[in-house]
């Protein structure tokens, strides 16, 4: 199988372990990505600050450019890159007035036809490959965390349940993870307020998810948001001085905890440039069920 | 306080512009406080969104300045927690948006704003450059910018060390494309 | 040649400011055919309904055409008129000039020549008038209402009490609907099924009213005066006649496990069941969906158990055919689950419930007999946070209306809960107090000021669990939208009234209209609320929208009110348009071929088939024939009438033709 791959500016730097893990991930999967020829930053929040029309014009030449390449399905790793394409993908289906127009100031055609992907959704199509390419062993409480991007706005997202999603639990239990009930699934980590001199609150927003996710004895902080890992990752210092306590849960992209439960050289995926360490504890024994138990 | 009048109603006041642009209908919101009781900053606030969208249904100079120059428009965090979970399907995000421009274009916008006025100049510089973010050439414009020049110094070399920032831009190919792409839709280089 | 009328009416200024009305009366004199015209300042009124009687006398006409208001406004008043002078009522026409002319138009020589134009269409009809006379249908006199809620209940005993006949039929095992289920009632907390139980022993025993529970109804057809309903009558399994309710086959029941429903899930039930002590009748009834027997394992314990032999495992279900001259429908609503509440937990945390499950706790013949307790441990909750409006006012749950009734039961809930538990905190949040009525308001204060009840304007963004407590997310629009944040051990939510299940199938059986949110809907908001689209059917009670106790009883009276006038008279006289195939004489005897495409196309089920018989009973043709009882003269069948043999009496094809050409 193969499928579009928009990696976005973040994957090929801050996030470069994502990108990383990503690709040993699914080259386990099979699925090969074809990486859009000539991509271009999507614009994220600042382009609309200087017009609308700018932020849906560097959106859509993204997808001219899969649809010129014979792509019909694009995977945006990214959940901010996501969401904007995604949302310029909305806008643009069925509307060909509006993507003549956009293909008059991007220069290239564009007929609407474009599907954006957010990682959890592709992981979703390979539950069953991925129960079978790991050995169960990752047995490890995780706390998964869908922050703003990947469910909200449900116009744009289209995907999951709004307020406590499920798939990436499922994706986790499907590589024999054990994901915790926890109810900071879809809080905001404050990545909005990184561009205002209140990283205080970037803290303390951050700083509660943490905490919750330590609270429910969850042994790692699973994320598809190179925002939230930032956040929750790097910002792991003044977290720690807001909360006062010191807080060593190590926060992994979701191709990251995968690829170890297939048994991925870690350093394939990145590992070492998390900011806290992933020190994950030895996994609790498996419960073995016995015959009775089965049998009623 | 401010009293208000009927003469005060302006006729082009912020709500209309805010319909005609955003197409957000103010008038919808009845004031029920969902938006403030789930956003995670509502706390932070001056005065949290259903205040504001109260100010702006008066429709009067007074309160509409009043919004425009508060910094509860800058903390809205676009998590879209409030509008996914509003009653009335009011897309207070995108309002905010839009106050923080028209903000900026009155020259009213809150002194703290300034930082996230530079970064977004930062950030879209780069992208008109290079086609994609080059994330130290923008930090370093930021922090020219700005000011704060020492603000996150070991947290960069640090970056740098992990290998997570790239000394020098790998652009788009097809630079010509994206320029004009700017140019098209912003009248000018940026 | 025609001696026609031409009545031209002011309205006042309604028709008088905007058409050249005397200019009208002046043109329409030389219309052919007519033989007097004028106009007066109010045609409606006595001295202007004289002046047509006296015209009729003086000028001898023969025909009448009012220019005035809405035919669907004095049509009748005129048409009356027009008898008192000795003229066929269907000799008088209107020419709508107000709706149709005036009130759309500026003053004008153009509005006053399109008056003109009115008019004459209705002269060059009346022309062609022929006199009718109406339809006489005798009616059967007796009454059907579905549903045993306290709505239904109220409309059948002051049905059968003015002597009538009433069929009551109610889906569930028992009498008594949502009210049954209540605890006390606002605004004066007197217990519900105190005043409940004996109107619905009343209903039992009454001589007029055979009472159908278990029962659905399964067909209906015919019209107003005449229906024909088949009611499935579903098989207890458990022989009424027989069963003395003496409740040895419930205690013998092994399946314990079964949610009970009156109970609004909160306790378990047997698989043989009454669903309360009080139930009307108390008769059990056996659930074959959970019933061992019923699930292919061994089992008799309750028919072992019963003294009288009363359990019929072969019981099957019955359909009993009834005639019935008028319906009440009076089935009533259900409450949103909580489940439709993604914020608040998806209906997973167990400590998050609805009003009416509360009620089940509060009521003494409830799952912990008037103790609040919490379904989660069973402990008594401190803590209690009632949310309003939840989903109600609510466009992105689909629910843009006021379910009227949570304000109100809110303030009871958090009453009752600290009258039982003097350490309790209640808190409510809530939108706006909707308390309009007898004694409510004074009902809200007192729960805030006496019994401390603390509310906060605002509505909750979210609830989750941690640490074994609810946490209740709010707001404080009084403070400006500060937030709230409270820890809690019980949720209750006001939520939203809903169309029954099941309201949208009975609404198509029964032909009544129903609102875009699937409440029967009522024939006119303000003058005719307790009719349905249909002639025949009424309503009572939430199935219109939501409401309370003391306005359902009301309503149900007034439904019953209407009944009773119906059935009061033998026969029912209708208007006289309504189609006919035309006869001819032998050997052709109609136009129609036929076909019966009308038979098909008839939205009225009016349309059947005669055979036409020579005197040995040869059949010589097979033609459509129309029962004038069903026709509602919509003129379907004239237009699909390929040979033109259907015509439409008062609107026939030579009527509408003449009025086209004279324009």
């Amino acid at each position: 199988m193969r499928i579009g791959y928009y990696p976005g500016c973040s994957l090929t730097s801050s996030a470069r372990e994502y990108d990383e893990s990503v690709r040993a991930v699914c080259e386990v999967l099979d699925l090969t990505l074809v990486e859009i020829p000539d991509w271009n930053c999507c614009g994220a929040s600042s382009a609309h600050v200087a017009s609308e029309e700018l932020a849906l014009s560097l959106r859509a030449r993204n997808l001219a450019l899969a649809e010129a390449a014979g792509l019909d399905e694009i995977l945006a790793p990214c959940a901010a890159c996501f969401s904007r394409l995604a949302s310029a993908s909305v806008e643009l289906a069925d509307n060909p007035q509006k993507c003549q127009a956009v293909s008059e100031v991007v220069g290239m055609p564009y007929s609407g036809g474009v599907k954006v992907l957010n990682m959890l959704a592709v992981l979703e199509r390979f539950k069953d490959e991925i129960a079978a390419k790991t050995d169960q062993s990752f047995r490890h409480k995780v706390a998964c965390y869908y922050g703003c991007l990947l469910v909200r706005p449900t116009k744009v997202a289209q995907f999951d349940r709004v307020e406590d999603p499920q798939s990436m639990d499922q994706i986790m239990a499907a590589a024999g993870a054990k994901p915790v009930r926890w109810s900071s699934k879809t809080e905001c980590c404050g990545t909005g307020l990184s561009t205002i001199t209140r990283t205080e609150l970037v803290a303390n927003l951050s700083g509660r998810i943490v905490a919750d996710a330590a609270k429910r004895e969850a042994v790692a902080i699973v994320t598809a948001c190179p925002m939230c890992q930032t956040n929750l990752d790097m910002r792991r210092p003044e977290i720690n001085q807001k909360l006062q306590e010191e807080h060593r849960i190590p926060v992994l992209y979701v191709t990251q905890a995968l690829g170890l439960a297939m048994g991925i050289d870690p350093q394939r995926l990145g590992l070492h440039r998390n900011m806290v360490p992933v020190e994950l504890p030895e996994p609790e024994p498996e419960v073995v069920t016995t015959d009775d138990d089965d049998e009623d | 306080m401010s009293s208000i009048s009927h003469h005060d109603r302006q006729t082009t006041s912020l709500a209309n512009k805010i319909q005609e642009v955003t197409g957000v209908a103010l008038q919808n919101c009845y004031q029920c406080g969902k938006c403030a009781a789930g956003c995670p900053v509502a706390g932070d606030m001056e005065m949290p969104s259903c205040q504001v969208l109260r100010l702006l249904q008066y429709e009067s100079p007074d309160y509409d300045r009043r919004v425009l120059e508060s910094e509860s428009i800058w903390l809205c965090l676009s998590c879209d927690t409030c509008h996914s979970r509003c009653p009335q399907t009011i897309n207070t995000p995108k309002v905010m948006y839009f106050l923080r421009e028209e903000a900026v274009r009155q020259g009213l916008a809150h002194p703290k704003s300034k930082d996230a006025q530079a970064f977004h100049k930062a950030f879209l510089g780069s992208v008109a450059r290079h086609g994609r973010l080059h994330e130290i050439g923008m930090l370093m414009n930021y922090k020219v910018r700005t000011g704060h020049l020492f603000q996150d110094m070991t947290l960069g070399s640090k970056l740098y060390q992990k290998g997570k920032l790239e000394l020098l831009p790998h652009g788009v190919k097809d630079k010509a494309a994206v320029k004009k792409l700017f140019k098209r839709t912003t009248g000018n280089k940026e | 040649m025609s001696r026609l009328g031409v009545f031209v009416c002011h309205c006042g200024e309604n028709i008088g400011a905007t058409v050249d009305v005397t200019e009208v009366a002046e043109r329409c004199k030389h219309m052919p055919g007519v033989a007097h015209a004028e106009d007066y300042k109010y045609l409606c009124s006595n001295p202007g309904q004289n002046k047509i009687k006296q015209a009729i006398e003086e000028h001898q006409l023969d025909g009448v055409v009012v220019a005035a208001c809405s035919p669907r406004m004095h049509e009748p008043t005129f048409r009356r008129a027009v008898t008192d002078a000795g003229l066929n009522a269907y000799m008088c026409e209107v020419a709508n000039l107000r709706e149709h002319c005036s009130w759309v138009h500026e003053k004008a020589d153009s509005t006053t020549e399109k008056a003109i134009d009115l008019v004459r269409l209705q002269v060059e009809k009346v022309k062609r008038n022929k006199p009718l006379d109406t339809i006489q249908v005798p009616i059967t006199r007796s009454a059907l209402v579905i549903g045993g809620g306290i709505a239904g209940i109220q409309a059948a005993l002051d049905i059968a009490d003015s002597g009538h006949k009433v069929i009551m039929v109610e889906r569930s095992p028992a009498l008594g609907g949502h009210m049954a289920q209540l605890s006390e009632t606002f605004p004066t907390l007197d217990c519900s099924q105190c005043i409940l139980t004996p109107r619905m022993v009343d209903v039992s025993r009454h001589p007029n009213i055979t009472l159908l529970t278990y029962s659905e109804v399964e067909h209906v057809e015919g019209f107003i005066g005449n229906f024909k309903v088949a009611i499935r009558k579903r098989a207890r399994m458990v022989d009424e006649d027989l069963c003395t309710g003496c409740g040895e086959c419930l205690q013998k029941c092994p399946t314990k496990n079964v949610a009970d429903s009156f109970n609004e899930g909160l306790s378990m039930r047997r698989a043989i069941y009454v669903p309360f002590a009080q139930a009307v009748p108390n008769i059990p009834v056996i659930d074959t969906e959970n019933c061992r027997k019923f699930q292919g394992k061994k089992c008799d314990r309750c028919a072992k158990a019963c003294p009288t032999k009363a359990i019929k495992f072969d019981q099957k279900d019955q359909i009993i055919n009834v005639e019935v001259g008028a319906i009440v429908v009076a089935t009533g609503y259900q409450v949103m689950g909580t489940e439709r509440f993604p914020e608040y937990g998806y209906g997973t945390y167990p400590d998050v419930i609805t009003g009416l499950q509360f009620e089940r706790y509060a009521s003494a013949s409830g799952p912990t007999q008037g103790v609040i307790k919490r379904p989660s441990d069973g402990k008594e909750p401190e803590t209690v946070v009632f949310l309003a409006c939840s989903g109600s006012r609510d466009a992105a749950k689909g629910v843009k209306y006021c379910s009227k009734i949570c304000c109100m039961y809110t303030a009871k809930h958090a009453m009752l809960l600290k009258h039982k538990n003097h350490h309790a905190k209640a808190y409510v949040f809530y939108m706006d107090i909707r308390s309009a009525g007898k004694n409510y308001d004074e009902f809200v204060r007192r729960a805030i000021e006496e019994d401390g009840v603390k509310y906060i304007r605002g509505r909750v963004s979210r609830i989750y669990e941690e640490d074994g407590k609810l946490i209740v997310k709010g707001a404080d629009t009084l403070l400006g939208g500060e937030p709230v944040e409270i820890k809690a051990d019980m949720v209750v939510l006001a939520s939203a009234a809903l169309p029954n299940h099941g309201q949208g199938e009975l609404a198509q059986k029964l032909h009544v209209g129903t609102d875009p949110y699937g409440f029967v809907a009522e024939a006119h908001p303000k003058l005719r609320p307790v009719e349905t689209t249909s002639a025949g059917i009424f309503l009572a009670g939430a199935c219109q929208s939501p409401r309370d106790i003391p306005e359902t009883v009301g309503q149900a009276s007034a439904a019953a009110a209407k009944v009773t006038a119906l059935l009061s008279r033998s026969h029912l006289a209708r208007e006289p348009l309504v189609a006919e195939v035309n006869r001819k004489p032998a050997p052709q005897f109609s136009d129609c071929t036929g076909c019966l495409l009308c038979e098909t196309a008839c939205p009225y089920q009016a349309i059947g088939h005669e055979e036409i018989k020579d005197r040995n009973g040869n059949v010589l043709k097979t033609v459509a024939k129309i029962n004038p009882g069903l026709c509602q003269g919509c003129g379907t069948c004239v237009s699909l009438c390929r040979t033109k043999a259907i015509d439409l009496h008062g609107y026939s094809n030579e009527q509408i033709f003449a009025e086209i050409m004279s324009l």
